[in-house]
């Protein structure tokens, strides 16, 4: 099976067992349900873009859903999380809600970065979570910013960074993670190797394809997880978290994931076979945690229905609250640029414009 | 009044706001150990620590990210640039970065950083390091650009900027670090001076001079020059260059009916053009003459020291061009 060659298939139908069993019942049950959110949502998604409810670039990310909400498991209240612009399930999971997130996406008032930021740029920065980047790599400084920022003023927050494979060929990263291990902040840093940046395979663009040695240049350590379990990922993020929190030690994880849609909605992913994704697809992660809940007696055949039924059906609502939502005032056009504009108006120096 | 150096009015703002508020800190290449590379931030390690004067290695792109993710979650960080030709490395981090957060997150974020450091030519460095900047900077929305010319306006303008809410890029310039002149006695309380607001620093009625900086000298060069023949040049110092002070512009231009502009960078897309669009729009009928822009020649800065001072404007130029728009050459 056309496979790529540093991915290896999960090798069970569910969850790694030891890991479900740290992870635990109650954390399993809510880990389906929030990859079941995503999974709902970005379908929902990619309907109102066919539709041409949402335009632009708009990056799904079915099939790695295990990355975030495993992640973000074993973080707290305080700790910060950014990640780049496949961002919907990381600001679902953080602070955003369906109904604000998809509104996002349709360019709406009541989105959660009031229109202005669209699928690229979901923000809920009081929950912590801090976009949401279009640039590959750019956003990796501001994580250890953030780091540096918690350091500073003697707080055990921590920072998750998330990019995908693509982001490691840039000098962003290799600054970042330099001054992270330099200084020892407490960043944990996850590139979300779905194999193919754009449509570039890893091996087409990285010399080395085992991701995670890199930490060894970094005097950092390095960890390999496997993506699509969502037991493992909260695990060794969770390893991860403690040693950031408590000895202010940076992490670099390599977690091996698959996007199942192409990179975004006008990708027909020639790049790839059918066959491949036909793969990874017997190893989707929401099956693979369904699984284990099942073999462990967590949750019933009809709890799986209801939790999914209720994950489609709070997409069916943000869609109709988004659709029906106000587009942002003309007269606001100026709003958020600066917080103090001295004077400054968005037509100041050239001819107004007029849109009735 | 005191008299000191561009440089120590630098290092008492910095000094002043760092101990005024613990979230300021100083960020950025040889300034702790080495003292700062021009001296600017002498003695702010002893005083404030390792952790607030922080050396980082040559990676202006992730010491810029580090310092506008650090602003995000509510610090205020200042980020000296050795000089802004290297901030070229950088500038991703603050064009994408420190100037967009707060529109593409609906306001959700203020981005209260300083980029500092000295900008524009200096003497004999060649190509890659006399670039000056600020026009790429005033192009972008949600940026702050302040640019100052004595030490007295640097002292105030970077307490300005450091306390300001939104992202400053605070240029400087090598000739002047040890330029001297009257600065407020620190004992005789807070002195800011804010930002946004052009100061006259000559007062004249016969033409107006538009110039920030190291230009500002070359301006009262030539106003020197002027008054000899009679000709009373009026020289207003920018010193914010975004947001425009276009009240006191507009003010002395309907005064004098004629314009000169002075910038040492090139004239293509230079201030000097939006000055004089926003002069020909809205003050058409108070204009005598077409406004006048004194800039460098259109070339990378050539290091041979016969063609930087060709390339560069003097007073010279800036006297040939204010009786150009006088009709007197």
């Amino acid at each position: 099976m056309g496979v790529p060659s540093g991915h290896k298939l999960h090798e069970q139908d569910r969850c790694d067992d030891a890991a479900a069993t740290a992870f635990g019942r109650e954390r399993m049950r809510e880990a389906f349900q929030q990859m079941s959110k995503i999974r709902r949502f970005e379908e929902r998604a990619a309907r109102e873009y066919a539709s041409g409810h949402i335009s632009g670039f708009c990056h799904l990310y079915i099939g790695q859903e295990a990355v975030a909400v495993g992640a973000l498991a074993a973080t707290k209240a305080g700790d910060h999380v950014i990640t780049a612009y496949r961002d919907h399930g990381h600001a679902l999971i953080r602070g955003c809600t369906p109904r604000n997130t998809m509104a996002e996406l349709m360019g709406k008032v009541t989105g959660n970065a009031r229109g202005r930021g669209g699928s690229m740029h979901m923000f809920a920065a009081e929950q912590g979570f801090h976009g949401g980047h279009g640039i590959v790599g750019a956003h990796i400084p501001l994580a250890t910013g953030m780091g540096f920022a918690s350091k500073y003023q003697g707080k055990d927050d921590v920072t998750l960074c998330f990019f995908g494979e693509g982001a490691l060929n840039q000098g962003a990263f290799y600054e970042s993670l330099n001054l992270a291990s330099l200084w020892k902040l407490p960043v944990i840093y996850v590139v979300e190797n779905n194999n193919y940046a754009m449509g570039t395979a890893l091996e087409r663009a990285s010399a080395v394809t085992d991701l995670y040695k890199k930490a060894e240049g970094f005097a950092m350590e390095g960890v390999l997880l496997d993506g699509m379990d969502v037991a493992k990922t909260w695990q060794v993020v969770d390893q991860a978290v403690a040693r950031a929190r408590t000895e202010s030690r940076p992490t670099f994880i390599e977690a091996r994931c698959y996007r199942f849609r192409g990179h975004s909605m006008s990708d027909p992913a020639k790049y790839r076979t059918n066959q491949e994704v036909e793969a990874f697809k017997q190893v989707d992660p929401i099956a693979l945690c369904r699984q284990s809940l099942i073999t462990a007696g967590w949750a019933t055949e009809d709890e799986l229905e209801r939790w999914d039924e209720e994950a489609s059906e709070a997409a069916t609502d943000a869609s109709t609250f988004a659709r029906e939502s106000p587009a942002p005032r003309l007269e606001d056009v100026g709003l958020y640029v600066y917080k103090d504009p001295m004077g400054w108006t968005p037509d100041e120096a050239t001819f107004p414009h007029r849109r009735d | 009044m005191p008299v000191i150096t561009m440089r120590e009015a630098l290092n008492q703002a910095l000094d002043e706001e760092m101990a005024r508020d613990p979230k300021v800190f100083l960020m950025g290449e040889e300034v702790g150990e080495y003292q700062g590379a021009y001296k600017v931030s002498q003695g702010l390690l002893q005083k404030f620590g390792a952790q607030r004067v922080v050396d980082t290695p040559i990676t202006e792109l992730s010491f810029a990210g580090v310092g506008v993710g650090a602003a995000m979650i509510g610090l205020r960080p200042v980020i000296e640039m050795m000089t802004f030709n290297f901030c070229i490395l950088a500038l991703d981090q603050i064009f994408n970065g420190a100037a967009k957060l707060r529109l593409m997150s609906g306001g959700q974020y203020h981005i209260p950083i300083v980029f500092r450091g000295p900008n524009g030519p200096a003497h004999m460095l060649s190509a890659q390091h006399s670039t000056a900047t600020e026009n790429w900077f005033c192009n972008v929305p949600g940026l702050k650009v302040v640019s100052p010319s004595t030490p007295a306006d640097a002292k105030g303008l970077l307490k300005a900027a450091i306390r300001d809410d939104d992202p400053v890029i605070f240029l400087e310039s090598e000739l002047m670090y040890a330029n001297t002149g009257e600065v407020p006695d620190p004992a005789a309380g807070d002195f800011v001076i804010p930002l946004g607001k052009a100061d006259v620093k000559r007062v004249g009625k016969d033409v107006t001079i538009l110039c920030w900086s190291k230009a500002v000298f070359h301006a009262l060069g030539a106003a020197a020059e002027l008054a000899k023949d009679g000709i009373e040049a009026e020289v207003v110092d920018l010193r914010t260059l975004r947001p425009l002070d276009v009240e006191t512009i507009y003010r002395s231009v309907r005064k004098t009916h004629r314009v000169v502009t002075v910038e040492e960078g090139s004239p293509y897309a230079g201030i000097g053009a939006e000055l004089a669009y926003r002069i020909q729009h809205d003050l058409f009928d108070e204009l005598d003459a077409p406004v006048v822009r004194v800039t460098a020649l259109d070339v990378p800065m050539p290091y041979a020291e016969n063609l930087e001072n060709l390339v560069l404007p003097t007073p010279r130029d800036v006297a040939a061009a204010a009786r150009a728009v006088l009709y007197r050459s």
